[in-house]
């Protein structure tokens, strides 16, 4: 097979540069092209870096002067105050998919897509199957902020795939993703000194570490199956476990009070998370992760549990002493070390 | 269908069903289906107990069903630490639970143990024809639902988890309210139940589970006391087509004595609109005497399992015949309406 000329959007955000960094030491792959609006925070050699918001049509004219035959879509984001409020966001994630997918209906030269979707498309729910395969039937109508962008965006995915068979498309519903350097509502809320819970409530959680959500897509790329994908860890563990797990103390509240709390800390900017999200610790949400490990023969390194605990013992930004109480060399080893974090933070 | 058991009522409640067996003090040292370490008592000079004496090394420790979270080490009271190591443990985060929410360590410890004073000096349950559950393989038990709260298919589980020689769990699968309600949905899911849908059910027989359909659902626990011991229609014959599905026999339950527990002698349709409740049950106590009437009453229980009826004869399509899944449910329903009236038949009295 001829060496891949890959195109990622969202090169700048997180799974994005991880995975164009996974790309560099990648000897079927030709070329990266990285499509962001900020140049990503690190450089990687051998990736060609495009400063192009996908909602502008000049994305067709990039798809078609790199002559990329793949392309990866990782530019959907979920915490409404780093994408600068709800309706950007919405035009980010909604608009943004639409108009990639249009741009890359016309390049003849693609052959394969994989999006990366979200679990959030399942919502959550008290009587969802214990582990909710691909194809449920029941989509929940009442879904709101990220999961709505998402589920919309695989429509938009859908319809894009069958006006052009020829190209294999493939959808990730990647599970919360979790790990030592990824920052997102969910470790957020982890990093919490004490966790507000939902008193009576105890969801059964389910994580895919941050390494093996890179290596799905990495194996998205690589393969031409076609369809949606599940991808988590293997495993569940119960809110109230990985509270324990992670040795913190838990704050129970009555469900009004919960919901008051929660809105709170939206509207002043506290906690960046989406609205759907409350429910998650209502209820949680598992996927079914064997077609992923039959199709893509994807094989998660860490289980739900392993991943929280490399979460819980490697996550070291968020504790940097301060800076004025070190000698000099360790005050320079702390400016790099706190400039690492605060690009790395950027780019989810 | 098998003969049900003679129930001896001078013999003391808890006599074995066989010929009384030595009890020494040591534990089987082989482990079971789920990973779990063997409760049985050992028989053998070797030090197994007598469903795994004759076994294999392989099958004395099943390297697990499976599934991706199999049940690795459970601290038991009976090691070392005992309660204390285990609560640390607990507090630490450190237990295992499987895919759907079954954690087997606080369900043996704690809440089998809460439902055994219930089950053995309240209720005073008789258990028949346990042995006819498979000691590793997969089942589908089906049972009578009654008594307006479901505490039926708690005894059942506690029958099977403490009576059979495998200690097995039961997986009931419940209605989704059920995990809707605070409290009673986590606990509901950590004593080993899951969501009555196919995808549950199929995926916990195929992992080699016990699993616990009553078919009547809300229309059997909420009916009324004119109407014990009378089995409502069987859903629409779903846990057949999963049994035919997942090819494991189905093994018929019969509960007699719940119907007393709560007896049901009005449905307030306005109230149970109000809490949003499929049915209000109005009994001699309840509401009347508040709280109180929440008590149920001490009727005595017998539980029996039925001859297993086996599936896999059917054709590999046999789950899409409406007729032939009309026809098994009818069966079955009738065959577990027969033994209910035999148990009847055979008590002498509702409460003593």
């Amino acid at each position: 097979m001829a060496k891949r000329r890959v195109l990622i959007t969202g090169v700048s955000r997180f799974l994005g540069l991880r995975l164009a960094k996974l790309l560099e030491q990648d000897d079927d792959v030709e070329m990266v092209i990285g499509v962001d609006l900020e140049e990503p925070p690190v450089p990687i050699s051998g990736m060609e870096f495009v400063r192009v918001d996908i909602r502008n049509p000049l994305i067709a004219r990039v798809l078609s002067a790199t002559k990329v035959d793949t392309v990866v879509h990782t530019n959907i984001g979920s915490g409404p105050a780093r994408l600068g409020g709800r309706s950007q966001m919405k035009e980010n994630n909604v608009i943004g998919t639409m108009q990639l997918l249009a741009a890359t209906q016309r390049a003849e030269r693609v052959k394969r897509v994989v999006m990366k979707s979200s679990a959030a498309v399942y919502g959550s729910k008290a009587g969802e199957p214990s582990l909710i395969p691909e194809d449920y039937a029941s989509r929940p109508v009442d879904l709101t902020g990220y999961s709505k962008d998402c589920s919309e965006a695989e429509q938009y995915a859908r319809d894009f795939g069958r006006r052009r068979p020829d190209l294999d498309l493939a959808i990730l519903r990647t599970q919360q993703v979790l790990g030592p350097t990824v920052q997102t509502s969910m470790t957020t809320y982890f990093s919490l000194p004490v966790l507000p819970t939902a008193l009576g409530f105890d969801p059964r959680l389910q994580f895919v570490h941050e390494e093996d959500a890179v290596e799905a897509l990495h194996l998205a790329l690589k393969s031409d199956t076609r369809g949606i994908f599940n991808i988590a860890g293997d495993g569940v563990v119960y809110l109230s476990q990985a509270i324990r797990m992670l040795g913190k103390l838990e704050a129970p509240l009555l469900l009004p009070a919960a919901q008051a709390l929660a809105s709170l800390l939206r509207s002043f900017n506290i906690v960046d998370f989406p609205t759907d999200q409350l429910k998650l610790i209502l209820f949680g949400r598992v996927l079914d992760t064997r077609r992923a490990a039959e199709q893509l023969g994807f094989k998660p390194r860490y289980t739900t549990r392993e991943a929280l605990e490399d979460f819980h013992d490697n996550r070291t930004q968020d504790q940097l002493p301060e800076p004025n109480t070190r000698p000099t060399w360790e005050r320079e080893l702390f400016e790099y070390l706190k400039q690492r974090t605060e690009t790395e933070r950027e780019t989810v | 269908m098998g003969e049900a058991e003679i129930i001896n009522f001078d013999r003391s409640r808890r006599a074995p069903l066989g010929p009384p067996r030595p009890q020494p003090k040591v534990r089987c040292r082989a482990s079971t289906a789920t990973g779990r370490p063997c409760r049985n008592y050992a028989t053998t000079d070797d030090g197994y107990c007598n469903v795994h004496a004759n076994r294999s090394a392989r099958d004395r420790h099943p390297s697990g069903t499976g599934n991706t979270g199999t049940i690795a080490s459970e601290v038991s009271f009976d090691e070392p630490g005992g309660v204390e190591a285990w609560v640390r443990k607990r507090l630490r985060g450190d237990y295992p639970i499987d895919d759907f929410g079954y954690d087997p360590e606080l369900a043996r410890n704690v809440l089998l143990p809460l439902a055994k004073p219930l089950y053995e000096k309240y209720f005073r349950v008789k258990t028949l024809g346990v042995e006819r559950i498979p000691d590793d393989s997969a089942a589908l038990l089906v049972g009578n639902h009654s008594g307006t709260v479901a505490i039926d298919a708690v005894m059942v589980q506690y029958a099977v988890a403490t009576e059979h020689p495998m200690e097995r769990p039961i997986r009931n699968i419940g209605a989704d309210l059920v995990y809707s309600l605070p409290f009673v949905g986590p606990l509901a899911r950590k004593a080993g139940n899951a969501v009555a849908c196919d995808e549950d059910a199929l995926e916990l027989l195929r992992r080699g589970e016990l699993v616990g359909v009553y078919p009547e659902g809300y229309k059997g626990v909420g009916k009324g006391w004119k109407e014990r011991y009378k089995l409502q229609r069987f859903g629409r014959g779903g846990f057949i087509q999963t049994a035919l599905r997942a090819r494991v026999p189905i093994i018929p339950v019969a509960v007699v004595g719940a119907e007393e527990t709560y007896p049901m002698i009005g449905n307030s349709k306005l109230l149970a609109r109000l809490f949003g409740a499929p049915y209000f049950p109005i009994t001699p106590t309840f509401p009347l005497l508040g709280p109180l009437g929440l008590i149920p009453l001490p009727s005595r229980w017998i539980i029996e399992f039925g001859e297993p009826i086996p599936m896999d004869d059917y054709p590999e399509d046999a789950a899409e015949d409406a007729m032939l899944v009309f026809d098994l449910s009818d069966r079955i329903r009738d065959t577990i309406q027969q033994m209910i009236y035999k148990l009847l038949a055979r008590r002498r009295s509702a409460f003593f």
